[in-house]
């Protein structure tokens, strides 16, 4: 049974020394996900949201409990084989886009692959094939400068899913867009969960966002308050 | 993944500027310091060589110990037979007979009294032989200034300022004052057939040349020498070829217990010599060494800068499942290849400037007026094959160091501190 799931925390606490006290950014969490799951973790700022992402996505690691991704126990990880689960199952989109500013939109969506050393074809197949499904197959040769805030994030949601990691961690992705490039991203978002079964986890308090869930996790001071499951989709206001 | 770094260096220019000028400079600046000094050593080598102390040098055991007093009362008998042997065991070098020797030049007036009179020193050459190869090796044709060079017995040479001072006219007779070997007062005349300047301070202040022949008989020294100077055949010095050749010949022919059997000394282990050339043979290690301490701390901290300017690629790169190690090799690869950028057109520049410096030189001739160092007055740089490389050994060590230092900060950050700074 437990095999079917794809991450799995148990007991999951997170926490920093704030003076002579400590802080529990996470508080004995206990979740869950599903391959192909479009969740989201929404809450105020300084619940965990963040945290929890880092540590799913192995870049921090649990101060108790465990932490299951992938079958792997991210606790377990030393620094490189953490990185060799990032690089082959796990894609980071963030608020700021964090494009390459002296790569092109081509070699910024690429640059994953080159760290899976696959050969120059596999590559741009791979590459012009996200740029499609992000619909910046024309753009491929600007520079991010010359991108809308909508494209750029595009771009990052392209190189995020190129190499078809079978999760994502979207941390505030529509921080920065306004309402119309939000909506197209989170549409977009969606068709490639529905295509490619990729599980998508956000952190977030974007209502916009809030609404594309099918999975909404209410964490309050690193606990968790609610996990509300939606039977389709948490259709756009409906939630 | 080379192309992707090659890429960005090219495309960012404050990734490769200011490194890649750095570079530049400190490579020029070694390059043209090596080459220098390289010059320095190989005028003051041949100098030396050509008027001093030849690529081996033959003396008495006597006296060599004192050879700076030049006590010619030690000075070799019968050294025709000697010459010949040695020519017959090492026929791959050259012999030439030499006598230095000191005294007081006396300028007399149309009366006989005398008009001028000044300290001398002298050098005793073979002049008059046609086979003798001293005219060409001390570049005599050339350095003449005034007359000729003599052409029978009783004529001599002297420098050209020693001979304004004493106002000395060609054709004038003149006397040496000086003692015989068996240390006997000696007089003799000569007249002022040319006069010279050979650009060595040392050689230009109060100098006469004249004939070795002539000399022997004035200071009575007949068939003998007080050094006996060796040159290999080609006129380069070859350090450890000579001190084998000193070796066998001092096991063949000298005997310690006999103060006036021959020694042979190479030109590096003669008085001094070895002290000065390994001092700057130490110079140009602590000059390449300064070199790349300096470059190091700069690119240092222009690493630190660059990383503190990247933060976010390289906090997108680690979420993108690049390891720690790889990047952290990445970055020095970058830095090694901006170091060979700014190596390569460091050494450019630094062998440009040293081959003007080779054609043109640098006059020091004022800074030598005292001077007692056999050296030309106009030092000329010196590219050798390895100016070509030296550059490369600060240029790329310090480029490693430097990347190598700052990168660190890769290892000691957090990851998930990298991806919260990304947030800014």
């Amino acid at each position: 049974m437990e095999n079917s799931f794809l991450i799995k925390t148990k007991d999951l606490v997170k926490t920093y020394p704030v003076g002579h006290t400590t802080l529990f950014a996470l508080n004995r969490v206990n979740l869950d996900f599903k391959p192909g799951e479009f969740a989201g973790l929404v809450g105020p700022s300084g619940s965990g949201k963040t945290t929890f992402l880092n540590i799913v996505g192995s870049l921090d690691s649990p101060s108790e409990g465990s932490v299951v991704v992938m079958g792997k126990k991210i606790e377990d990880l030393s620094h490189k084989q953490a990185a060799w689960l990032r690089n082959k199952n796990i894609g980071f989109i963030f608020q700021t886009f964090n494009l390459l500013p002296v790569y092109t939109v081509y070699e910024n969506v690429e640059f994953p692959l080159l760290l899976l050393n696959l050969s120059p074809k596999e590559r741009k197949e791979k590459v012009m094939k996200a740029l499609e499904w992000v619909k910046l197959a024309d753009r491929a040769k600007s520079k991010p400068a010359q991108l809308s805030g909508g494209e750029s994030q595009r771009v990052a949601v392209a190189r995020a899913i190129v190499k078809k990691p079978s999760i994502i961690l979207a941390d505030e992705p529509t921080a920065n867009l306004d309402a119309e490039n939000s909506f197209n991203i989170l549409d977009t978002m969606e068709e490639l969960n529905h295509e490619l079964n990729t599980t998508f986890i956000f952190a977030t308090h974007d209502e916009k966002v809030i609404k594309y869930l099918r999975r909404k996790i209410t964490l309050v001071d690193g606990k968790v308050t609610k996990d509300e499951v939606y039977e389709q989709k948490n259709s756009k206001g409906d939630n | 993944m080379i192309k992707f770094i090659f890429k960005g260096i090219i495309r960012d220019r404050s990734r490769f500027l200011f490194p890649v000028l750095t570079i530049t400079f400190g490579v020029a600046l070694s390059v043209l310091g090596y080459c220098y000094f390289s010059g320095v050593m190989t005028s003051w080598i041949q100098t030396s060589a050509k008027f001093e102390s030849g690529h081996l040098k033959i003396m008495s055991r006597a006296y060599a110990e004192i050879a700076d007093q030049v006590p010619n009362d030690l000075a070799f008998i019968g050294v025709k037979n000697l010459t010949a042997d040695l020519k017959k065991d090492f026929p791959e070098l050259i012999f030439v007979n030499r006598i230095r020797f000191g005294g007081l030049f006396d300028v007399p007036d149309e009366n006989g009294e005398t008009k001028a009179q000044g300290p001398v020193m002298g050098l005793a050459v073979d002049l008059l032989s046609e086979e003798s190869p001293e005219r060409e090796m001390l570049n005599l044709e050339n350095a003449v200034v005034r007359g000729r060079l003599p052409e029978k017995h009783g004529e001599m040479l002297i420098s050209d300022e020693f001979a304004r001072r004493l106002n000395v006219q060609l054709g004038q007779s003149a006397t040496l004052i000086g003692s015989t070997m068996y240390g006997n007062m000696a007089t003799a005349n000569f007249t002022v057939v040319g006069t010279l300047r050979f650009g060595i301070a040392a050689m230009d202040r109060g100098t006469m040349v004249a004939d070795i022949a002539d000399i022997q008989s004035a200071l009575d020294m007949e068939d003998a020498a007080g050094e006996i100077l060796v040159f290999f055949n080609d006129y380069v010095y070859r350090k450890e070829e000579a001190g084998i050749i000193a070796d066998t010949f001092n096991a063949k022919y000298s005997d310690e217990n006999d103060e006036f059997s021959p020694v042979m000394n190479s030109l590096s282990s003669q008085g001094g010599m070895a002290d000065t050339m390994g001092m700057v043979d130490s110079m140009m290690g602590v000059m390449v060494f300064s070199f790349i301490a300096v470059m190091s701390i700069v690119l240092w901290n222009a690493g630190l800068v660059g990383s503190l300017r990247r933060y976010g690629e390289i906090g997108v790169r680690l979420a993108m499942g690049e390891s720690k190690g790889h990047l952290y090799r990445s970055m020095i690869t970058e830095s090694l290849m901006i170091g060979a950028v700014g190596s390569i057109i460091g050494t450019a520049l630094g062998l440009a400037f040293s081959y003007y410096l080779q054609v043109k030189g640098i006059n020091i001739g004022s800074m030598m007026q005292n001077a007692s160092m056999m050296i030309n007055d106009v030092i000329r740089a010196k590219v050798t094959p390895f100016s070509f490389v030296i550059g490369f050994i600060p240029g790329l060590l310090a480029t490693f160091l430097g990347t190598s230092i700052s990168g660190i900060g890769i290892y000691k950050r957090q990851t998930s501190q990298l991806i919260k700074e990304l947030e800014v």
